[in-house]
């Protein structure tokens, strides 16, 4: 291992001509004032990054993966991490720019190629992004990787100039030599910066003395994305590329049985049909083309074992498992202090989830003899070559994958069954064809959030009226098996189904955090939110429910138990106060809050909704605090927890997936509805200032939206729903009418709930 | 027989049946890969293109059916509208996965030529049709009231 972690020194280049210049004039730039300069495309690095500069005859300075500086006075920044909205591209791209010393408008930011050990990160272990940790994971090593790169430019020009380094400084890609003034731009020293030795350690800098972290700077990715012309995987077109439309087989482990192809060949623009094991695809020389073939294709499937799958029945298994409990965490003795004193328990119940991203599936695979590459939007860029070329039956290397912009990850670009789809399609043609996914098809065919039932006990001190007690038991199954791509073991715990509740912010004297393991045929991956959007719902839906009983205001019960937390209280506080929390409300109006820390950051939210009398619930304002530690980009931040937020209470609002038959009831945007424009409250977010290391933040709002709006929707109806999404009938009947006015707790009495137990 | 077509001012001719949809005839035909395709069924936006300065979702217009002068988003910055939401979209950082943008600013600066000073109710009314599975819906208002 090298300095950072992540290199390995005997790949630095070595001298070679200069062929970047020609890549550099690939840049899909757009000059707006002020702003960023565009992505460069991956394939101005060469094959293999700026790692395989030499390769490229590249002759400046690259002392990494991450940077490479020309002799011309080019800088280009290479980021490791995927960009599918959460702006992580600039972030990273600050990392590397505070401790080198350049400005953003300095340089070019391009995203990484697939590599297998250059950029792989220390939390998920390789080149992945999600669950929220690229910062976290990077914010030391790309630091490090600048000020290693600054230090042996500001070595080389100390030893040009024969002075010592230390009377050296270094800003905006300038060294100067402090007594005299001398002055050196990076690019004249770049070729001699070569042969400086790497550091074996370098000093960062202190967070007082930032320069671009914890400013709002612009996104270097967002001018080429309001002009048209930022490439998604969608967007490729590669020379000679076919168009492929398919159809799936409907049910999950059918298989085609026979395919008549007769009158789909004889359509116009046809020109081949690939026939896998589940799937058939028409392809034709435009994707209308092979669209209007598949409406001919005659298909005959043989559906399989999961035929007869319906949501009764996966909801009859998970209300009902039987798996023996994982014991995720014991505190005190949960089971003596449940047996006395007022017992409280509820369940909840969370739906399989769609991603529905809105680019929908695609990739485009191009199978020549001995090698193959695939042009595809992926959050596992690495992963996607080692699957492809496994169906392929190709030495890895000789699979090559190009990373796009991602046009919505949310997760489901963590999965790679469509790449091993592409590649068992890709292999029976001999050209380069695209196929795209139906909206349908990616939502209907989507590997999905699981289905969750959960059930929550606590006794109270009489006392106090505190938990003094608490047990949560979750049933459901897990992603894992479906991500590493072999079954997760027996009897073992996955923390991701406690994420978010075993390490609850509340100080709880005795209990106990379980997992029942059910697994079912759906296929399942992560969802924005990871287990966290699960539990948290779940946590602060009852820690709601236990300040009812106990009588007292959510947020007041809720300080009550975070004594030793002063980050958590900050920003329970924060939207306290900036929500107008406990003012009056018109009738049929509610607050609810929720808080949690996840990902390594502490949220808390307030949602002000509306429920009318036939049960329909309209959001009207929504109150962020955040603490994520020291912020990098603020503006990214409030982007993220708006964004984030509102995608949460999307679903809160609108989405479940259903099964009938075998097969998904949901279909497209009619009737897998999405939050719009209309339903949109203003938003005020809060940004707490911090030095603590960063935490993450992609997850962190939609993890914080559900509670929060179920909460509210108790408070302004006196209805407390415990599964989603939304229920508008029972809202309808049970609302209250109009005698509910505005949102007291206190006013309300346990008994009016369904499902508590006294 | 190839369709005759105006697109961004220049004259085009689009190869493919009369049933096929502008978007794919944008995308396939003419490599204008900045219309995307997102439901198929107009239900998203994502395809939104601007057909005689109206707004219209290319996935379900057939090329025989065209009707006027087709604008595109790699055209819409040649227009004062355009302009000035693009503008108003950098400067206030709309954009996060940028796939549905397209969408948005074609409906948006169709918005602002008809109404150069849309309230709530009006964007309300535009831009609902235009879903943004990244939720920057409360900058795309402030956007274009800033615009």
């Amino acid at each position: 291992m090298g300095l950072f972690g992540l290199l390995d020194d005997n790949r630095l280049p070595t001298l070679g001509r200069r062929k970047f210049l020609a890549g550099s004039a690939l840049v899909i730039g757009f000059a707006f004032a002020n702003s960023a300069r565009a992505l460069v495309p991956t394939t101005g690095l060469g094959r293999a990054g700026a790692l395989d500069a030499a390769a490229t005859g590249f002759d400046g300075f690259v002392p990494d993966g991450f940077i490479r500086i020309g002799t011309d006075g080019q800088i280009v920044l290479v980021v490791p991490s995927a960009e599918m909205g959460q702006g992580i591209a600039t972030t990273e791209a600050m990392l590397l720019a505070e401790e080198l010393e350049v400005g953003l408008d300095q340089v070019e930011v391009a995203l990484a190629p697939a590599d297998p050990t250059a950029y792989n990160q220390s939390i998920l272990k390789g080149q992945i992004t999600g669950g929220s940790t690229s910062v976290r994971a990077f914010y030391l090593p790309l630091r490090q990787a600048g000020a290693a790169a600054r230090t042996m430019l500001v070595n080389a020009a100390a030893g040009l100039w024969q002075v010592p380094a230390a009377e050296c400084s270094a800003a905006r890609a300038v060294i100067t030599h402090n007594p005299t003034r001398r002055a050196a731009s990076y690019a004249s020293v770049a070729e001699a910066a070569r042969s400086q030795p790497v550091p074996k350690d370098v000093q960062l800098k202190n967070p007082g003395e930032f320069k671009l972290i914890g400013k709002p700077l612009k996104r270097v990715d967002t001018p080429e994305k309001v002009t048209g012309a930022a490439k998604f995987g969608i967007d490729v077109m590669v020379e000679g590329m076919r168009y492929a439309a398919i159809t799936i087989c409907p049910t999950i482990g059918g298989k085609v049985k026979s395919v008549d192809d007769t009158a789909s060949r004889a359509s116009p623009g046809v020109v081949d049909i690939l026939r896998i094991e589940d799937a058939v695809a028409v392809v034709g020389e435009t994707y209308w083309a092979a669209r209007k073939g598949l409406d001919l294709l005659a298909v005959e499937w043989d559906l399989g074992p999961n035929a007869d799958m319906s949501s009764d029945d996966l909801w009859d298994g998970l209300r009902n498992a039987k798996a023996t409990p994982i014991v995720g965490k014991v505190v005190g003795d949960p089971d003596i202090a449940l047996a006395s004193g007022v017992r409280i328990e509820s369940t909840y119940e969370l739906p399989y989830l769609a991603h529905a991203a809105l680019e929908p599936i695609n990739t485009t695979i191009h199978m020549q003899g001995d090698r193959c590459d695939i042009w595809v939007s992926t959050q596992v860029p690495e992963i996607a070559r080692v699957v492809a070329a496994e169906i392929l039956g190709l030495p890895i290397e000789k699979v090559t994958v190009h990373p796009h912009l991602i046009g919505g990850g949310f997760g489901r670009r963590l999965a790679v069954d469509t790449i091993q789809q592409a590649a068992r399609f890709g292999k029976l043609a001999n050209y380069p064809v695209k196929i795209i996914w139906t909206r349908e098809q990616d939502i209907m065919h989507d590997y999905f959030r699981p289905a969750y039932f959960d059930r929550v006990t606590a006794t109270l001190d009489p006392k106090t009226r505190l938990p003094s007690a608490f047990h949560h038991r979750t049933t459901g199954s897990t992603v894992r098996t479906y991500y590493d791509r072999k079954p997760w073991p027996e009897g073992k715990l996955d923390p991701d189904t406690l994420g978010g509740s075993v390490d609850m912010p509340y100080a709880i004297p005795n209990g106990k955090w379980e997992w029942v393991r059910q697994d079912s045929p759906v296929s399942l991956n992560w969802w924005r939110g990871v287990g966290e959007g699960h539990n948290v719902f779940v946590i602060e839906s009852f820690i709601d429910e236990l300040a009812l009983a106990a009588g007292k205001d959510p947020i007041e019960y809720r300080l009550a138990m975070l004594q030793n937390n002063p980050r958590a209280i900050a920003v329970l506080k924060k939207v306290a106060d900036a929500s107008g929390w406990g003012g009056k409300l018109s009738a049929r109006r509610g607050r609810g809050v929720s808080l949690h820390h996840s990902f390594g950051t502490f949220a808390a939210l307030v949602m002000e909704v509306e429920v009318d009398r036939y049960g329909e619930v309209y959001l009207r304002n929504g109150t962020i605090a955040v603490d994520c530690g020291q912020p990098i980009n603020p503006d990214g931040v409030v982007a993220q927890m708006t964004g984030g937020t509102l995608f949460g209470l999307s679903a809160a609002l609108h989405n479940g997936v259903t099964f009938k038959d075998g097969r998904v009831q949901e279909s497209n945007f009619h009737d897998y509805r999405q939050i719009r424009m209309n339903e949109v409250p203003p938003f005020q977010v809060f940004v707490m200032p911090s030095t603590e290391n960063p935490g993450g933040l992609g997850e962190v709002g939609t993890v914080s939206a559900p509670a929060a709006l179920t909460n509210a929707i108790y408070a302004a109806t006196g209805v407390r729903l415990r599964s989603l999404p939304i229920d508008r009938k029972l809202l309808m009947e049970k609302g209250h009418g109009d005698e509910v006015a505005g949102a007291s707790y206190q006013s309300k009495t346990i008994t009016s709930q369904r499902g508590v137990a006294q | 027989m190839a369709i005759s077509a105006t697109v961004n001012g220049r004259a085009v001719q689009l190869d493919g049946p009369p049933d096929m949809p502008l978007l794919w005839a944008l995308r396939d035909l003419l490599g204008m890969t900045g219309t995307k395709f997102g439901c198929g069924i107009g239900q998203c936006g994502a395809c939104t293109v601007q057909v005689d300065g109206k707004p219209v979702r290319s996935c379900v217009l057939p090329i025989g059916e065209l009707d006027g002068a087709i604008t595109t988003i790699e055209g819409i910055g040649e227009t004062e509208e355009g302009r000035r939401i693009q503008k108003a979209w950098l400067s206030l950082e709309v954009v996060q996965c940028g796939y549905c943008q397209c969408g948005q600013i074609m409906a948006a600066s169709a918005l602002l030529a008809r109404d150069p000073k849309p309230d709530d109710a009006a964007i309300d009314a535009a831009m609902s049709g235009n879903i943004c599975r990244c939720c920057t819906y409360p900058r795309i208002r402030d956007a274009i009231k800033e615009a």
